[in-house]
Formats: structure tokens, C-alpha cells, sequence
């Protein structure tokens, strides 16, 4: 048997310095500010692609997102653990799935960018990350009262296939209507021409980094989310010391490419209420803790063959969807009109998940 | 005398904090772990080391089903 060399301490370490050099690179390549990589924030783009919903500022089909997935995808089989698996809870784990992303939508990041936020001196991020703790926290309660979502089943390998063949279907989509200089739609995609979703490096490279990111985390098993619910729960540190060395190499290499600006107001898509960057994050991370893993994670999982973190997923996209059309997302310039509502639901939804699935 | 844990269908981090609420329980012996992904494998294992158990032996089954006996 070949010891897994990325599970180990080192291992994970290494992971998040990669992430860590690669991110602020691909934003350096054209990916928006603070943003080379984001998990909700790219999977609310694809959404946007997709049109299911209309902000013609976050429109566009993130080769990272595909990347994760058919990287992890890869690696499974390469290492032989690819396990086509379903049934434990996937309704709600759709539900939480939207709701981590609405709660993410009004901090305006998933915990991925929150981490990149900070590295970059956004200290609106340190709000998200506090709120991202403490809904982590809740989620800890609940785990040592007994919550759980049930056991998940084998299943026919065709299963564990309909993500990263969804992901494929995204990618030739693609190909076949790229996007064409000033135009908001070739063919079924949409595209923006300004804002966030019109930023973004060439195809190939956040493919390419997509790929790598996929095949290495879905290796380490790189979580956002377990990094602090071990901690919490365990006290192990093993998946915060590669949170950890994420934002540390992400922080150097901002300085070197001159993108590390300290301050609360004017930074890159961010907002400076406090309050809702904490609120937005409990909701989140409350959320991602219930269901197991951060944005991330449920991407390679559902790369190895997880068919309820596929559901997730799209969880998270229809949610992005029902955060755009519902007003529900922040903005620059603030929380969207609906947007504190949508957390105090989420939050109550996510108690009710928490309170009612116990077993014991 | 050894106790049996069957985490197999679950994931993170039910296999771990079933492994450790057998430890608590036990204290000393010997504990089977029955899970079927690499990850809750390692994840285990590292929780049940730091714990001070050592790992005694490991039995891949079918489809990467894995029977792991700690003991202390």
C-alpha cells in the first residue's frame, strides 16, 4: 500500500502554500480583486452564465470550479478512491447547500476567499472569519449532540459520474460559445461585460490551476470548514495548519505582487458592514459544518464520486440564483434589500436541521 | 475483549467521533473500526494515535472497506 505522502502534516501544509502562491497569481492573470479564487463566488457566476439569475455583473462559467471537480476527479482514480456513494440526506444537504451560499453572498465570499481577503489586508474579513467560527461552532454543538445525516450507500459508478460529466458539459459549453468581446451572450451562455464576472484570466490557465488545486486537495483532503471544526471538536490542528500556510504564502505573495492593501473601506468587492460580514458567515459556516465540508471539499468530494455533495453543489448554485433574483446578495455598497432576512431564515432553518436530525 | 465501530456510509467526521467515544468508553483493549473511504481510514487512524492508541492491524476489504483494529 503507497502511504498517501499529502495526508501528512507536510502534506497539508504544502497543499495551502500552493493554494496560497496560485490564487493571488490568478488574480495577477485577470481574476477580480481578492478573488483568484472563490468557491461561491465562481459558483454564483456560473450560475450567472448559466442565467438562472440575471446580474449582468457575475456572469461567467469559472473554469476553476470545472477544474476542482475533474481534478479530483483524476486523482481518485489514479489513487484508486473513487466511490460512487448517495442517500445520506441529499435534500438537506440541497437546502444547506443554498443557504451556505446566501449566507456567503451577503459576507460577499465563501471561507476560501474570506482567508484570501485577509491575506490581501481586507479587514472586513475579519468579521467574515469570526462569523465563519462561531457558525462553526454551533455546527460542533450540534455534532456532539448526536447530529448526524445518516449513512450513505454504494451506488452504480454512473452515479458518482453525473458532476464531473455536468462539469464537462460546462466546458464544452464553453467551447462551443465563447465569449465574444462586447457581447453579454454568445449562444446559452450568458457573459458580463463589466463588474467581477468580466474579470477573469485566460480559460486555460484557470483551468490548468483548476486541475492542480482538484488533483492535490482531493489528495490532502484541504478543508476550509473541518480546519476550524477540528479544532473545535478535536482539538487537531491538522487541517488548520494548511488553512494556516494558505494565508500566510497568500499574504507574501500579495506583497510581492504588489496586492496586499491594508484597510476596511474601497476594498475589492467588499462591504464594511461588520455586522452582516459577521452574520452572513455564521450562516455559512453553520451551514457548511452540518453538511461535512466547506464549498471546497464538496467539490472534490463530489469529484470522488460523492453523489450528496454533488447535491450540495447545486444547492449552493440554485441558491446563488435565488440570491440574485431575490435581493438577497450584498454589494459594495452594502447588504442587498433583503439580504438580513435571508440570514435570520437561514439561520433558523439550519437550527431546525440541527435540533430535529439527532440520532441517540 | 474488543468492541466494534461501524462508521462504514458515513462521513466526516461521524467516523472519528465515534472512534473517539469508544475510547472514552473503553479506555483500554481493543477497538474494530469498520469505515469504507481512504479519508475516514486516515482520519481515524490519526485520531486514535493521538489518543495514545496504537494501530494493530489493518484488513482492506472489498471496494476499499477497510477493518482496523486499535489497542491500548
Amino acid at each position: 500500500m503507497v502511504k498517501n505522502l499529502f495526508a501528512t502534516r507536510w502534506g497539508i501544509i504544502s497543499v495551502g502554500a500552493i493554494i496560497g502562491i496560485f490564487a493571488p497569481l490568478l488574480q495577477k492573470w485577470g481574476n477580480p480583486g481578492n478573488m483568484g479564487v472563490c468557491v461561491a463566488c465562481f459558483e454564483r457566476d456560473i450560475a450567472g452564465a448559466l442565467g438562472l439569475h440575471r446580474a449582468a455583473v457575475v456572469q461567467y462559467m469559472r473554469p476553476e470550479i470545472i477544474g476542482f471537480v475533474l481534478g479530483s476527479l483524476i486523482a481518485a482514480y489514479i489513487f484508486r478512491e473513487f466511490r460512487s456513494r448517495t442517500g445520506s440526506a441529499p435534500i438537506v444537504r440541497f437546502v444547506l447547500g443554498a443557504f451556505a451560499m446566501i449566507g456567503s453572498l451577503v459576507f460577499l465570499g465563501c471561507p476560501w476567499r474570506a482567508m484570501l481577503r485577509l491575506a490581501a489586508g481586507d479587514g472586513n474579513a475579519i468579521f467574515g472569519l469570526l462569523g465563519l467560527i462561531f457558525g462553526i461552532w454551533i455546527g460542533t454543538l450540534f455534532l456532539k449532540g448526536g447530529y448526524n445525516l445518516g449513512r450513505a450507500e454504494k451506488t452504480h459508478t454512473s452515479v458518482g459520474w453525473l458532476m464531473p460529466l455536468t462539469m464537462l458539459g460546462f466546458l464544452v459549453l464553453m467551447l462551443i460559445f465563447p465569449q465574444i468581446q462586447g457581447q453579454d451572450k454568445n449562444g446559452v451562455l450568458f457573459y458580463s461585460l463589466k463588474g467581477p464576472g468580466a474579470m477573469h484570466a485566460p480559460l486555460i490557465v484557470s483551468l490548468i490551476v483548476g486541475l492542480g488545486i482538484g488533483f492535490l486537495a482531493q489528495r490532502s483532503r484541504f478543508c476550509t470548514m473541518g480546519a476550524f471544526r477540528d479544532v473545535l471538536l478535536f482539538r487537531q490542528t491538522h487541517l488548520l495548519s494548511g488553512v494556516i500556510a494558505l494565508v500566510v504564502v497568500a499574504f507574501i505573495t500579495n506583497i510581492i505582487a504588489n496586492q496586499f492593501h491594508a484597510g476596511f473601506a474601497g476594498q475589492p468587492v467588499a462591504h464594511t458592514m461588520g455586522v452582516w460580514n459577521f452574520g452572513g458567515m455564521v450562516l455559512a459556516g453553520l451551514a457548511f459544518a452540518l453538511a461535512g465540508g466547506c464549498p471546497g471539499r464538496q467539490l472534490f468530494l463530489a469529484g470522488e464520486g460523492d453523489g450528496d455533495a454533488a447535491v450540495f453543489v447545486f444547492g449552493m448554485i440554485v441558491g446563488a440564483g435565488i440570491a440574485h433574483n431575490f435581493g438577497l446578495a450584498s454589494s459594495p455598497k452594502g447588504v442587498g434589500p433583503h439580504g438580513i432576512a435571508a440570514v435570520i431564515i437561514g439561520i433558523l432553518v439550519c437550527l431546525f436541521i440541527g435540533f430535529t436530525m439527532r440520532r441517540k | 475483549m474488543s468492541t466494534t465501530v461501524d462508521a462504514r456510509g458515513l462521513s466526516c467526521p461521524q467516523p472519528v467521533l465515534m472512534t473517539l467515544d469508544e475510547i472514552k468508553k473503553i479506555d483500554k483493549g481493543e477497538i474494530v473500526v469498520l469505515v469504507d473511504t481512504e479519508t475516514s481510514k486516515e482520519n481515524v487512524t490519526r485520531a486514535a494515535s493521538s489518543q495514545g492508541w496504537s494501530l494493530k492491524d489493518m484488513q482492506e476489504g472489498s471496494e476499499g472497506s477497510y477493518r482496523i483494529t486499535f489497542a491500548k
